[in-house]
């Protein structure tokens, strides 16, 4: 078995830990922050993370499918976005705040 | 027309006459509902007769019309198929159903054309035949049972029939109930008769009894037949639960006529005979169904002494000719029992159809204390009265006289009978004697004590045509059945009605048959008619020629009269021994046991639900922050358990 330094050697693993660690910060930011375009920032950067898995496997399997589903991923990230900010911008002209707890007055 | 197609109009002309005028209820247009009504019955009364001349020309022993219509009931090996058949005892019922049936419609015309619901009436008397014949004609114990239900309902839709009045729907429901006391008998004889034979085929039940014997049965088919004539005393009113048809007079006079005397209180009756083989083998049921016979017949006999309501009168009659039948049949003379059913159907019909008349002419009066007098204006009423009162009193040669005396007779001589239920027969007969003499000398003759207000009338045509058409059959009715010792004497008159049924007729197991000479018989006879006809002089003499002797005799039995006049209490024993316990029962299982125990369980359980709805509601708040929480929670553990596991 070949001696590899992690330090100056780039693996597979050092991609898949930078991903789980984006993704922890995303849900905590999900979690635990109340603005809404902070929430959609937190959300897109879990998305992208786990896009950097998807391209580290496909890279690692050498197949592309990975890729592929990448672009389907960013596609439905912008779709997401687009909803959501005319969501918060609803939520802003009636309360002139983007704060997360104005959307439980949508409750019946 | 083949006799299926026969069978098929016969059955369902009478259906089809309540559908359409079911139809068109509110209909106050007496004369086509009761056309639609009296010609459907019609026509099943020509199909009865087209088959009983079918049945004449076959040879004795294969006089047995069947049909199958479809089948009714598939479970594993038990098959019921809606099956009829037409024999000797069948054609007779479905002739005396069809017959008397359409000639009391055909009264209802005249005596039912001032009442609103006189549509609604024609289409429950149209059902009622209807159930009627499926009761008869049914081959298998079910179908019987059917229609056993069936003529029930209807007599609860005609008792009721004018249901305002409360008193009236209340003698609805105590028919009702007290038939179910004896429903619930029959079906527990029905179960026991299958799980024993295995059928409730009336044919092959009846093929099967005579193996009973070597198959040990005997106790068990004991049993089956008690629960079947526990059965048939609710129906055919007789003790103890005879109660309920005196009150059922609540209903249109026409109605006690069809139903409460001449069809469905014979049915019983009817039901034993077609039985016979399998009542044969059982002779303690057979004692039993004697002496309730005769005990009714006595009993029923003084009640009657005393009532005033012209109904009621012919009411505990036809109880106690009821009692008459099942002493017949109890002693095994099952023709003489079915003969009896056949004159007693027209006489009593007639004597219904008379007091029908009598009511009307005299304004919906009922108490024979406020008639006397009517002869001159009720003379078509009266004459076919009279000959009703020859009939049932057993004056030869009319109608009653053969079938009674036959009945005596056989409860003297068959070797099931007994002295003493012969003794209990002639004093019934008595008493029959002056109980009527009373009703027609109260009603009829002597001076008026008509509300002078009230000019009475002879009822139109409508209504006098079947008063004549049944006075006839009371004279003539019996002829078909005359004893041999008469038949003899008049130069061999043979026995029709005896050779007719049998065929179908067991006879009992002759070891223990004394010979009975033709004296005896002719002594008996003459004892009995003269008996009757001294007590109707009596009856005569102290209602009509000395007036106040009655009352001077009813003070003179002091306690005893108080005892007949208030129907020996028997409602009121019921009501102190069973209704009324049930109720307070009743109403204590409701206020401890229901309020207590099972709202309280139920409660319980709803209090349960809420309070764990509550708690599980605080997890759904709308926060989606706490909702997404609620996923990494379940994604940690769900990792956790993978990593771990």
């Amino acid at each position: 078995m070949i001696e590899t330094n992690i330090f100056t050697e780039i693996t597979a693993n050092h991609y898949l830990i930078l991903s789980a660690v984006l993704f922890s910060i995303g849900m905590a930011g999900v979690l635990v922050r109340r603005n809404i375009i902070v929430l959609f920032m937190s959300i897109e950067l879990m998305l992208n993370a786990v896009n950097i898995s998807f391209v580290t496997f496909s890279h690692y399997f050498g197949k592309v499918d990975g890729q592929v589903m990448v672009f389907f991923v960013m596609t439905i990230a912008a779709a997401e976005a687009a909803v959501g900010l005319a969501l918060a911008v609803a939520i802003f002209k009636r309360f002139k705040e983007v704060n997360i707890r104005f959307f439980e007055h949508l409750k019946g | 027309m083949s006799h299926q197609v026969l069978i098929a109009i016969l059955l369902l002309s009478p259906l089809v006459g309540f559908i359409i005028n079911g139809i068109r209820f509110r209909s106050a247009n007496y004369l086509l509902a009761g056309s639609i009504a009296t010609g459907a019955v019609a026509v099943s009364f020509a199909c009865a007769v087209m088959l009983f001349v079918e049945l004449l020309g076959l040879p004795a022993e294969q006089r047995r019309l069947t049909v199958s219509f479809f089948e009714w009931i598939a479970i594993g090996n038990f098959k019921v198929n809606a099956g009829f058949v037409v024999d000797q005892i069948s054609s007779i019922m479905i002739l005396i159903i069809t017959g008397v049936g359409a000639l009391i419609h055909l009264f209802s015309i005249g005596y039912m054309h001032h009442d609103k619901g006189v549509t609604k009436y024609f289409s429950y008397l149209n059902f009622f035949l209807f159930n009627m014949l499926i009761l008869v004609l049914g081959d298998s114990l079910l179908t019987m049972f059917v229609g056993w239900e069936g003529v029930g309902l209807c007599s609860y839709l005609l008792i009721g029939f004018w249901f305002s009045d409360s008193a009236k729907a209340a003698a609805g429901m105590k028919a009702f109930i007290t038939n179910r006391i004896g429903d619930a008998a029959f079906l527990i004889g029905i179960f026991i008769l299958f799980t024993t034979f295995g059928t409730v085929n009336l044919h092959e039940l009846n093929a099967l009894a005579p193996a009973a014997l070597e198959a040990g049965w005997l106790g068990t088919v004991g049993l089956a037949t008690l629960m079947l004539f526990i059965g048939a005393t609710g129906k055919s009113a007789q003790i103890p639960l005879y109660v309920w048809l005196p009150d059922a007079m609540a209903g249109p006079t026409p109605v006690s006529a069809l139903i409460h005397a001449a069809t469905m209180v014979t049915a019983g009756v009817y039901m034993i005979v077609r039985l016979n083989p399998l009542f044969v083998m059982a002779p303690n049921t057979m004692m039993v169904v004697a002496i309730v016979g005769a005990a009714t017949a006595l009993l029923a006999a003084t009640i009657g002494l005393t009532q005033t309501d012209i109904k009621k009168v012919l009411a505990y009659s036809t109880v106690s000719q009821l009692g008459y039948m099942f002493l017949a049949v109890g002693v095994g003379a099952f023709g003489a029992g079915m003969f009896h059913l056949m004159t007693h159907a027209f006489f009593k019909a007639l004597m219904f159809l008379g007091a029908g008349s009598v009511i009307h002419a005299v304004h919906e009066e009922q108490d024979i204390q406020k008639m006397g007098g009517l002869k001159k204006y009720l003379p078509i009423t009266h004459l076919t009265f009279v000959l009703g009162w020859l009939a049932i009193i057993g004056m030869p040669p009319f109608a009653g006289f053969f079938s009674k005396d036959e009945i005596l007779w056989q409860a003297y001589s068959s070797p099931r009978g007994h002295m003493l239920l012969w003794a209990a027969g002639v004093i019934g007969a008595m008493l029959t004697a002056f109980y009527m003499t009373r009703l027609l000398a109260l009603t009829f003759w002597g001076k008026s004590r008509v509300d002078k207000k009230i000019h009475p009338h002879e009822s139109p045509f409508v209504m006098t045509i079947p008063l004549m058409v049944l006075g006839l059959l009371s004279v003539v009715g019996g002829w078909v059945g005359i004893p041999h010792v008469i038949g003899e004497f008049l130069g061999h008159v043979p026995n029709y009605w005896e050779s007719w049924l049998a065929p179908l007729i067991t006879k009992l197991p002759s070891a223990t048959m004394t010979a009975h000479s033709a004296t005896e018989e002719w002594i008996l006879m003459g004892s009995s008619v003269t008996l009757a006809a001294i007590s109707a002089v009596a009856a005569y003499i102290i209602y009509v020629k000395k007036e106040g002797v009655a009352a001077k005799i009813a003070q003179a039995a002091g306690p005893v009269y108080k005892a007949v006049d208030n129907k020996y209490f028997v409602d009121e024993a019921y009501f102190a021994g069973i209704i009324n316990p049930l109720l307070q029962a009743s109403y204590n299982l409701w206020q401890y046991v229901d309020v207590n125990v099972v709202d309280k369980a139920t409660y319980k359980i709803t209090e349960i639900v809420r309070g764990g709805g509550f708690i599980v509601r605080s997890l759904q708040n709308g926060n989606m922050q706490q909702y997404a929480m609620y996923v990494v929670i379940g994604v940690v553990v769900a990792l956790s358990y993978m990593l771990v596991g």
